[in-house]
């Protein structure tokens, strides 16, 4: 299972990083923007992707977008600040399929990776 | 600037602090600031734009931002590293963005944080804007949050419209 968390803040990726390796995934890449992560996704094709909404050069909402052109069915999610129901709503319209409001516990971002990964029928 | 624009940071920075580290926070009475002189060392800013402007301050002694850093990131930064920096503006924009979502019904964005390190610095807020100190105790140390705020043209033209 190959992970790709995209934040600008290094510690939010290693706040992520330490759940996901709680959960046994360590098969981890990391972009600080958008536009990195859609120049690291070609390479490391990740199951999933872990996306943060307010990020410098390109941000998450833009990244999704693009991101979507190519690819309908690896499973996003977006890890954000941003917790107003019409964000929330825009995030999916353009295609993530989970949403995770910060701050969060590790519990509940757990819950949602797990939740993720079950609909979206990707095993570990 | 009404309570209502206060009570939202006051609710964030609990949920924030208590979520992310377990740190319990008790808020004191919030006063008007006097002057742009940063109430401490480690000042974590956010710009807001939209149905209202001006900036959201998280101003920190060195000590307690060390030891809420540490909190957050699991280890230890030095103050001036760049992952200290780093951990100082993810906590303004968590707080930041969790107060917001408690504007309802006004369109309002948040930038990228700024984190400036340095006794006596200072932080201008445009003119006219008043800012609101929001004293918090913590088992960390003292911390400040500094709102100012107010609404702009778009969002007073748009509750006359409602309102009419």
């Amino acid at each position: 299972m190959k992970i790709l968390l995209i934040d600008d803040s290094k510690t939010m990726r290693n706040i992520q990083k330490s759940v996901l390796k709680q959960l046994g995934y360590t098969e981890i890449e990391e972009a600080c923007d958008g536009q990195d992560a859609l120049s690291k996704v070609g390479a490391f094709q990740p199951d999933l992707c872990l996306v943060d909404w307010n990020m410098p050069v390109m941000d998450g909402l833009t990244f999704v977008k693009n991101f979507r052109q190519n690819d309908k069915n690896t499973p996003l999610i977006m890890v954000t600040t941003e917790a107003e129901k019409s964000r929330v709503i825009e995030a999916i319209k353009a295609g993530v399929n989970n949403y995770v409001v910060k701050p969060f516990t590790p519990d509940l971002l757990s819950e949602r990776i797990t939740e993720t990964l079950a609909k979206c029928s990707i095993g570990s | 600037m009404d309570a209502s624009m206060i009570s939202p940071f006051v609710s964030a920075i609990q949920n924030v602090f208590s979520t992310m580290f377990q740190l319990p926070v008790e808020v004191g009475e919030p006063k008007i600031k006097s002057g742009h002189k940063s109430t401490h060392d480690v000042s974590g800013i956010i710009g807001v734009s939209g149905e209202m402007t001006g900036t959201i301050v998280l101003s920190m002694p060195s000590d307690a931002a060390s030891s809420i850093v540490a909190l957050l990131a699991g280890m230890e930064f030095d103050v001036e590293s760049a992952d200290f920096a780093d951990a100082v503006g993810e906590l303004v924009n968590m707080i930041s963005g969790n107060a917001k979502a408690e504007f309802q019904r006004r369109d309002v964005s948040i930038s990228c944080p700024s984190v400036v390190i340095g006794s006596g610095h200072t932080i201008a807020v445009p003119s006219g804007t008043p800012c609101v100190m929001i004293p918090c105790t913590t088992d960390c140390g003292e911390v400040v949050l500094e709102v100012a705020l107010r609404e702009t043209e778009a969002a007073t033209t748009q509750s006359s419209t409602a309102a009419a």
